[in-house]
């Protein structure tokens, strides 16, 4: 369901996607899938404990395997200090953790992290020779648990690491697996709840969960003799992940250039650098391509995940509903290395709703589990789990409808977050209202054990630079070149945005996706940047183009330049000629012409805009739950959410049926699950269960479209904040079934029995 | 390194032989050995069905199948169900139903409902949801493969 009606011609329609015949015939090429001349295979040898020293490594068994070529391991990288970064969109990473986690030094911090890699010419080789690398380690006490983590007394994972207060920028003088505190504050908190008539106050936990994508990470990499360092990979960044290498490496940017291949999947989970900077090393070593690809069992254990996380909401309000203070305490595993999506958590756990008095605290921290990356919207989902579990029971305390509730609190226009800025146009409460008059909310649910939740989410999204060139074709078609690696069909909706400023049809717009020597800069695939980002870049193409059709035209016709113009409906106009008539000429009668009339022509952009802007999204959920068994089943979705401008609507859609059903998966089955030695227990798809068709019901779709003000068609991007509210709203509807809240996910039929059974409290 | 043995399997219509080693699983073979790398590989233990191919005309994960018990068999895989220049109708439905968006699982789930359709040619969305059971999709919800499949079973 779509609500506004739009003044475009390309914009908000159909059209099927360029790339589609190869996806569906089996030949799009994914990263496994290439195979290059005297090609090697690479595989990595990973320390089966979560914590300990490395005493000693023995790769010469190995060597001698015949048809081993070469092995690697930390010695082989550029040693990097705490201090030296790599950008990564508009913040920094620290080369010392990216090259850290890529392949242990000195120390193992976690299971499955990589100790040295090895190359054979044949896959099974590779394989047998992982067992012949002998590896000596002092095993440490694993910490796993963020709370033990933050004890003074918890053993230490980084001696060196101090925590850094990010409002003022020290760092405490004693060591801490506590990497990080920020904190933000707004109002007086204390007289804020003061002030309260109710105050409800409660803690929360969820688990490490993975990104899930289908495909597993891989890389191909050619150490060139003349220095040049070629990489094809599945990545979100190829530009990210060029910079990294060559901070890695420390390697010429210009030496590096890296191709990417079709991505089966990322969320988040395919921007950091794991197999290249191996392959890459190895090839250099060999003088031959080598080629890498991670088992399912390695992208469990040492890619991925997102934080473990431990929130406490305290919210206070007057008896209407009005919120007057919050309070948040938010504590995020970073995994082995620091750099949890904490600071995300913190911007947007209490966004959604204008609270006057506030104060937000998150941490950082260390523990013995695979390095979190980013996932969909990283940070809000847990702290929306949170805040939206008290508003629920708020609403349920004052005898309030719930949408009523958040409607009674929603941020609008000019409303200030805690940390300062305040919003421009939003569609915060369009979206609560979509919900309440949606066919779904205005149902009445019947039958035992069902119960309907609600939860409402922020994203914040990104902008970020993109680059694209744009060749006319003298069959009146363009060309367009792109840098953002398409995961879920950009190349299809930039394209139409360069469609629509030609105004020409969509399927004239040929999009390509290119390597970073091929088009200019161009950031990552995600913050929900790409059709936002790449689509102004495009469209800045198209203008370039609008300008210089103009002035050939003007050309052919001996005019001025500014006597001619470019239409929307892809007519070029001219002054009268002599026969008294209208100069004009479509954009496809000129693109034949432009050969023969002084050459072909390129329009081209390099974009940089600040002005993304929020998105907002309430979800309802009718669930049933088995009392013999404790299973959750999902019987109707419906999803709402401001996305601005769809572009494509069934793209719009398929985001957030997606985002919708892996937070379904996150709230009632996902979970890395660990022993007490920290060694993950179900490292498969068999054991981490991910939806299947049949979890899940039709997930309706409300696209509620507040066009963004800082865009040219509106774009506010679309593809994360339908992760965000799913967790909370399920356990809504679990409490509403049951009478029992779920403070813990995931909300497991083993966790719903314990509930429901007498006598097992 | 253990030693080769002959095989020959019937592979979209053509008989392809090569000598492998036993312990070849059947997807190695048909991406490392033929070239045909449409199927993908996903999760080595058989949950995710992006190996899915069809082993004499029924749906198997071709991860589960070592190379050398094919022997014989005719086996499927995507780039085989197009005939000629016209795609195959589940294929077309996948396109014109935008049943994608990363497209990892794509063959996979194409080969299941190819399956699928075979066995029931006029499923109901809850038949198709639980012939999709062993194939995973992390993109989509499953909404829009759904409306893909049962586009291609009116077609059918």
């Amino acid at each position: 369901m779509v609500t506004a009606e739009k003044p475009y011609k390309v914009v908000g329609t159909r059209p099927i996607r360029p790339d589609g015949t190869d996806k569906v015939t089996g030949r799009a090429n994914y990263g496994a899938d290439i195979r290059l001349p005297g090609m090697l295979y690479g595989r990595v040898k990973r320390s089966p404990i979560a914590h300990g020293k490395i005493k000693r490594i023995d790769a010469s068994k190995a060597l001698a395997l015949p048809g081993v070529r070469a092995v690697m391991t930390a010695e082989d990288l550029p040693r990097k200090g705490r201090r030296e970064f790599a950008p990564l969109g508009s913040v920094k990473i620290s080369l010392a953790t990216l090259s850290g986690n890529v392949m242990a030094r000195d120390k193992v911090r976690y299971e499955g992290h990589a100790v040295a890699a090895v190359c054979a010419t044949d896959p099974h080789v590779a394989e047998d020779a992982l067992d012949l690398i002998e590896v000596e380690y002092e095993e440490l006490p694993p910490v796993l648990h963020a709370d033990e983590a933050m004890l003074a007394s918890a053993p230490l994972i980084d001696e060196e690491l101090h925590t850094r207060e990010m409002a003022t920028g020290e760092s405490a003088e004693e060591p801490s697996n506590v990497a990080m505190h920020f904190v933000t504050e707004m109002g007086d908190v204390e007289a804020g709840f003061a002030e309260a008539e109710i105050v409800l106050e409660r803690s929360f936990k969820t688990k490490m969960v993975h990104q899930g994508y289908i495909e597993p990470h891989n890389a191909t990499a050619f150490w060139r003799h003349d220095g040049g360092l070629e990489i094809w990979c599945s990545t979100q960044a190829t530009f990210v992940m060029r910079d990294h290498l060559a901070g890695l490496l420390e390697h010429p940017v210009s030496k590096i250039r890296v191709t990417p291949q079709e991505i089966g999947g990322g969320f988040g989970g395919k921007i950091s650098v794991y197999l290249e900077p191996l392959a890459a090393v190895l090839s250099r070593k060999t003088g031959k391509p080598v080629k890498m690809t991670l088992t399912r069992d390695e992208v469990f254990r040492a890619t991925g995940p997102t934080s473990g996380t431990a929130i406490r909401v305290k919210l206070g309000a007057k008896r209407d509903g009005t919120l007057v203070a919050a309070e948040g305490e938010l504590v995020y595993e970073a995994g082995a290395f620091p750099g949890s999506p904490v600071a995300a958590g913190v911007r947007c756990i209490f966004t959604a709703y204008a609270i006057p008095n506030q104060r937000i605290d998150g941490y950082d921290v260390l523990v013995n589990k695979p390095k979190v990356q980013p996932y969909r919207a990283p940070g809000a989902s847990a702290a929306c789990f949170a805040t939206d579990s008290v508003m629920d029971e708020l609403a349920e305390r004052l005898d309030l409808d719930p949408i009523a509730l958040r409607l009674k609190n929603a941020a609008v226009e000019g409303t200030r977050s805690a940390d300062g800025a305040a919003f421009g146009v939003i569609g915060n409460r369009d979206c609560l209202q979509a919900i309440q008059s949606s066919p779904h909310y205005r149902s009445e649910l019947q039958g035992p054990n069902r119960g309907r939740g609600v939860a409402h989410g922020y994203w914040y999204n990104a902008g970020l630079e993109s680059s694209a060139y744009a060749s006319v074709n003298s069959d009146g078609t363009v060309a367009l070149v792109l840098g953002s690696p398409d995961i879920g069909g950009t190349r299809a909706s930039i394209a139409m945005q360069l469609a629509e400023t030609l105004g020409i049809p969509a399927e004239r717009v040929i999009p390509q996706v290119v390597d970073t020597d091929s088009v200019g800069f161009t950031s990552v695939t995600g913050g929900s940047r790409t059709a936002f980002a790449g689509g102004w870049a495009a469209h800045e193409a198209g203008l370039d183009l609008r300008q210089q059709l103009a002035a050939r035209a003007a050309k052919i016709w001996g005019v001025e330049a500014e006597q001619v113009r470019y239409r929307d409906d892809a007519v070029i106009v001219g002054p009268a000629g002599e026969d008294g008539g209208e100069r004009s000429i479509t954009f496809t009668e000129l693109a034949a012409k432009l050969a023969r009339t002084g050459g072909m022509i390129v329009g081209r952009a390099d974009s940089n805009h600040a002005s993304a802007a929020p998105t907002f999204a309430t979800h309802v959920v009718d669930v049933e739950v088995d009392p013999e068994t404790g299973k959750v089943e999902i019987l109707r979705y419906t999803a709402a959410q401001d996305v601005g401008t769809a572009i494509h609507p069934s793209y719009v859609e398929g985001q957030i049926q997606g985002g919708v059903s892996q937070g379904v998966g996150w709230a009632l089955n996902e979970e890395y699950r660990f022993d007490e030695k920290g060694r993950m227990e179900n490292a498969s798809f068999l054991d981490y269960r991910m939806p299947t068709a049949l979890d899940l019901p039709m997930i309706e779709t409300v696209l509620v479209e507040v066009p963004n003000p800082g865009h040219p068609y509106g774009v506010r991007g679309v593809g994360e904040v339908p992760i965000v509210p799913p967790l909370a709203a399920v356990a809504n509807a679990v409490h509403a079934a049951t009478g029992h809240r779920f403070t813990e996910l995931p909300i497991s039929p083993a966790a719903v029995l314990e509930k429901l059974l007498p006598g097992e409290e | 390194m253990s030693e080769k043995v002959p095989v020959e399997v019937r592979v979209n219509g053509e008989l392809r032989s090569a000598a492998v080693e036993p312990r070849l699983l059947l997807v190695h073979f048909l991406r490392e050995e033929l070239g045909l790398t449409g199927t993908h590989v996903g999760c080595d233990t058989s949950q995710c069905g992006a190996c899915t191919v069809l082993i004499d005309g029924r749906s198997a994960k071709s991860c589960t199948v070592f190379a050398v018990q094919a022997a014989g068999s005719a086996v499927t895989t995507i780039e085989g169900l197009a005939e000629g220049e016209a795609l195959h109708p589940i294929q077309e439905g996948f396109w014109e139903e935008h049943g994608l968006q990363c497209g990892y699982c794509t063959p996979g789930m194409i080969m299941a409902a190819a399956s699928l359709l075979k066995e029931n040619p006029d499923p109901s969305e809850t038949e198709i949801r639980s012939g999709l059971d062993g194939n995973l999709c992390r993109c989509t919800g499953y909404q829009h493969i759904v409306n893909a499949i049962a586009r291609a079973a009116q077609q059918g």
